[in-house]
């Protein structure tokens, strides 16, 4: 029997390295890793160097020190005694506050848009591609600009709210009113609003660098509590339908478990709203939101919308025909074809994008720079930076932060993502 | 059979159709299906109604009462007072006439303005051969609206004889290249791309050369070697050459004709540079730049090399994880820590460099989803028909995945060209924040706004909707499936 002939065994030479494939990517590699090295090395060197040169250090000790300067939107006590760690916290929660805002908002606005650019009503839909194209085309900083100008510059000073006798006399009105039922005032300064008081209050826990509010630790139990209790509901009504094909009224029941707990809460804490007044020369009372907050809000969430309305308009329209035909075939309803078959369908194209939405709305707050938002960009990134003159830790510990918010988004998203997916089998 | 049947009538010609009654056609019809076809359909159609009125009439007596001539935003209201009586609202163009040319040119010397009026023109005529390809009749067309622009606006920039006569020439043979000869004026694109930069910055010719010369030397090491040693290594072999060409043979060979012809243009400093000439000469080159580096960073997420695969995933994922914001203080701020010490350059070029980076990630991540989107047999295609990896990309992959990624390519880019006013933050003048920012502190227009953020705004929409538009055109153009 033949055998049939080895493969003369090669000996191992050094042009194998480059030449023969089984070596070539092993040698690309650690070619790459050792130009990488040295790159990183060469960083690390200039770096020292430069330290050494201006005669710095490298650490986060500043973190503790005094800070020294104000913040006018604090979500958490701070005064400028506090340390630079602390005015970095309530930075990150403005950044987290006006992203949250916005991608609520902007998801809203944003569905509503692109359902409506979508209805066979001609004129609604005109208007809807020219507000789309309009805040698409055009630079985010413009439409933050632009809201904070108008809204201090043409908006009415305090003193024009006032009744004088002389007017009520002649029956004029004053130059400006309140809206909404006489609770907000927008003003040249910012705007008034209702703030929420309570009678009693649960006090605080401190937990050494961190204190908690318990008033607002018992409304985020109760509500989570509410919305699990009628996530149980709903899915006990789920498999009496599937087991007995009835399905049991369980809207009263859910109104019921998500409001009554809150109202109860409230009522025993006894919530009031506390509208502002014009006393003297400003306003008092409520909450003084900054326009740099509302300004910033406004833009991010008009300009996101019209992304988001381009996302919902596209994914509704890559569900094909078919599905709508063979729904209106089961003599389902318009709306219910909608709910139940279009819009689950839509939900797996559409995520996606959102999610990339969301983290531009994000790390978009850190426009606020250009209306004197004091974010994470303005508090770490701005003034602390420009006091302790630490440029390296401050910008390094900035981009952490940021990237850390956008992982953890990508993350949560993700995993809602996979949970909505077709599940491949 | 007597009981014929006997009828009374037969119609022998037919009875003319009928028009439609009238509530189904015409406007009726079309009002009735498009605006009117339920009570819903009916309550939106009146709110939009509604809304468009109230726009218009708050904005349309702004508008028609604007004032063109006019030295401060005072008398502007005093005139829009006189013309349409006390409390009448009017915008004040005025500043845009008095100002425009901080808007475009920032503060580039007067004299000089030809500059970067003539590059502005000349980057159509580069780019013309990369956006209508094979198309001699388009191409014939923007050059020819190419030539227009630059006639007039050369002459209306007061640009010194020999420039216009440059121009023109210049046009004349570009349009006789593109009749007979379109493939050679990728030549002038790669010309224009090194000569701009000499053209907007001025200093003397002979720097622009040596960058030519230098990839000159780049592109003859890699013909030389490529053949003995394998792609890969004769293009390192090839880097080494034009890097130590630049950085220390250029200098002092190209002295020596310096010496004799030394032919300069007025240096402009970067901190004159303005406007919209910033936002473009920014746009433009981090576009351009980050689309190769974004190919590359794709290609290396996708590679079956664990290190290239790991520093490209790390790179893409930490600069899309931060705001560009925090990248150009980097670039203001960082670099100097960063870069061997006294090492100080330029602050438009360092923005550059950062912001392509940033472009090249988020390019990247696009050109991957084309990559994504290509079927196997493709990649196994190419390999039976033993092209090697770069050979298969070039020609099989490539091509394809690119050609899908179109539309967010461009998107991307016009993200891009909205964040060129971020430069503001680092003391940069763009059009949006910086020019419109000195104007309202001028004491003539203080408290002007809408007049500039309109007029800034417009050019943004224009440029950007005219790049989503020919994004459609080129999607629509390489469509080769027959659905």
């Amino acid at each position: 029997m033949a055998v049939a002939a080895d493969v003369p065994k090669e000996s191992f030479r050094l042009s194998m390295l480059i030449y023969d494939t089984r070596y070539r990517s092993i040698t690309i590699q650690v070619v790459v890793l050792l130009l990488f090295g040295l790159f990183l090395a060469w960083l690390l060197n200039n770096t020292a160097q430069n330290l050494a040169i201006r005669g710095k250090q490298f650490n986060f000790t500043f973190l503790w020190q005094r800070a020294g300067y104000d913040i006018g939107q604090q979500l958490i006590p701070y005064t400028n005694d506090s340390t630079h760690f602390r005015a970095l916290l309530v930075g990150l929660l403005n950044t987290l506050v006006v992203a949250i805002f916005g991608c609520v908002f902007a998801t809203i606005l944003g569905v509503v848009v692109g359902v409506l650019r979508l209805s066979k009503n001609w004129l609604v839909g005109r208007l809807m591609t020219v507000y789309v194209e309009m805040f698409r085309n055009v630079p985010l900083l413009l439409w933050i600009l632009l809201s904070y100008v108008i809204l201090s510059e043409t908006t009415f000073e305090p003193k024009d709210f006032r009744v004088t006798d002389e007017m009520t006399a002649a029956g004029g009105a004053p130059a400006a009113s309140m809206i909404l039922f006489d609770t907000v005032a927008v003003t040249n300064r910012g705007t008034n609003v209702p703030a929420p008081l309570f009678n009693q209050h649960l006090g605080t826990l401190d937990l050494g660098p961190l204190s908690l509010n318990l008033t607002f630790l018992a409304y985020l139990v109760v509500i989570g509590g509410s919305v699990w209790v009628n996530r149980r509901v709903v899915a006990a009504a789920r498999a009496t339908q599937e087991t007995t094909g009835v399905r049991p009224v369980t809207w009263w029941k859910s109104i019921l478990i998500l409001f009554a707990p809150v109202i109860a809460l409230s009522l025993a804490l006894g919530l009031h709203l506390e509208v502002p007044a014009l006393k003297g020369f400003n306003f008092q009372g409520g909450i003084l939101v900054a326009h740099s907050f509302t300004a910033l809000l406004i833009a991010l969430t008009l300009y996101t919308a019209a992304f988001i309305a381009e996302i919902v308009r596209s994914g509704i329209m890559a569900v094909s025909h078919g599905q709508s035909e063979a729904a209106f075939a089961l003599g389902l309803r318009p709306g219910r074809t909608m709910s139940l078959i279009i819009l689950p369908q839509a939900l797996r194209v559409i995520i996606p994008p959102l999610i990339s939405q969301f983290l531009n709305l994000t790390k978009n707050t850190s426009l606020g720079l250009a209306v004197s938002y004091l974010d994470l960009k303005g508090t770490l990134g701005g003034i602390t930076l420009n006091q302790t003159g630490r440029e390296l830790e401050c910008m390094l510990l900035m981009m952490l932060i940021y990237l850390t918010i956008s992982l953890s988004i990508s993350v949560a998203m993700n995993a809602y993502n996979n949970s909505v997916q077709i599940k491949a089998r | 059979m007597a009981q014929t049947s006997q009828t009374d009538f037969v119609r022998t010609r037919m009875v003319p159709p009928a028009p439609p009654p009238s509530g189904e056609a015409g406007v009726v019809k079309w009002a009735r299906e498009n605006l009117f076809s339920g009570w819903f359909n009916s309550i939106l159609t009146v709110a939009g109604v509604l809304a468009i009125w109230w726009l218009l009439s708050a904005m349309l007596p702004w508008w028609l009462n604007g004032v063109w001539v006019a030295d401060s935003l005072g008398q502007c209201r005093e005139i829009v007072a006189a013309q349409a009586g006390e409390g009448a609202s009017g915008a004040c163009w005025a500043m845009v006439r008095e100002r425009w040319h901080q808007f475009l040119f920032g503060f580039f010397p007067r004299a000089e303005w030809w500059r970067p009026i003539l590059a502005f023109g000349l980057l159509f005529a580069a780019l013309a051969p990369v956006l209508f390809a094979g198309q001699p009749r388009r191409l014939a067309i923007l050059l020819g609206g190419v030539a227009a622009f630059l006639l007039v606006t050369l002459w209306l920039a007061g640009a010194p004889g020999a420039v216009w006569v440059f121009a023109v020439v210049l046009m004349a043979g570009l349009s006789a290249l593109a009749q007979r000869r379109p493939g050679l004026l990728l030549v002038f694109t790669a010309l224009y791309a090194v000569f701009v930069f000499w053209l907007l910055w001025g200093g003397s010719i002979w720097s622009p050369v040596s960058t030519l010369l230098g990839f000159a030397l780049l592109a003859a090491v890699y013909r030389a070697a490529v053949g003995a040693v394998g792609s890969s290594v004769a293009a390192g072999l090839g880097i080494v050459a034009a890097a130590v060409w630049w950085l220390r043979l250029g200098g002092p060979v190209l002295s020596i004709p310096a010496g004799v012809l030394d032919f300069s243009l007025v240096p402009v400093a970067s901190d004159q540079f303005g406007g919209f000439l910033l936002a473009i000469t920014i746009g433009v080159t981090a576009i351009s730049c980050s689309l190769p580096i974004g190919i590359l960073l794709a290609l290396g997420r996708k590679s079956d090399l664990l290190v290239v695969k790991g520093l490209s995933v790390g790179f893409i994922e930490f600069i899309r994880g931060v705001p560009l914001i925090t990248l150009l203080f980097t670039a203001s701020l960082l670099l100097q820590y960063f870069l061997p010490p006294n090492t100080n350059f330029d602050i438009i070029l360092r923005v550059i460099i950062l912001v392509t980076l940033f472009q090249a990630a988020y390019l990247a991540e696009v050109i991957r989803g084309g990559l994504a989107a290509l079927p196997s047999g493709q990649y196994e295609a190419a390999d039976a028909l033993g092209l090697d990896y770069w050979r298969a990309q070039r020609l099989i992959i490539l091509p394809q995945a690119l050609k899908v990624s179109i539309p967010g390519i461009v998107s991307s880019f016009i993200g891009l060209f909205k964040d060129t006013v971020l430069v503001a933050f680092v003391g940069l003048y763009d059009p949006l924040k910086g020019v419109t920012g000195i104007v309202r502190s001028d004491i003539d227009w203080k408290g002007i706004y809408w007049e500039p953020y309109i007029f800034v705004g417009a050019i943004f929409f224009v440029i950007c909707f005219g790049m989503s538009r020919y994004s459609m055109y080129l999607e629509r153009k390489l469509k080769t499936d027959h659905h």
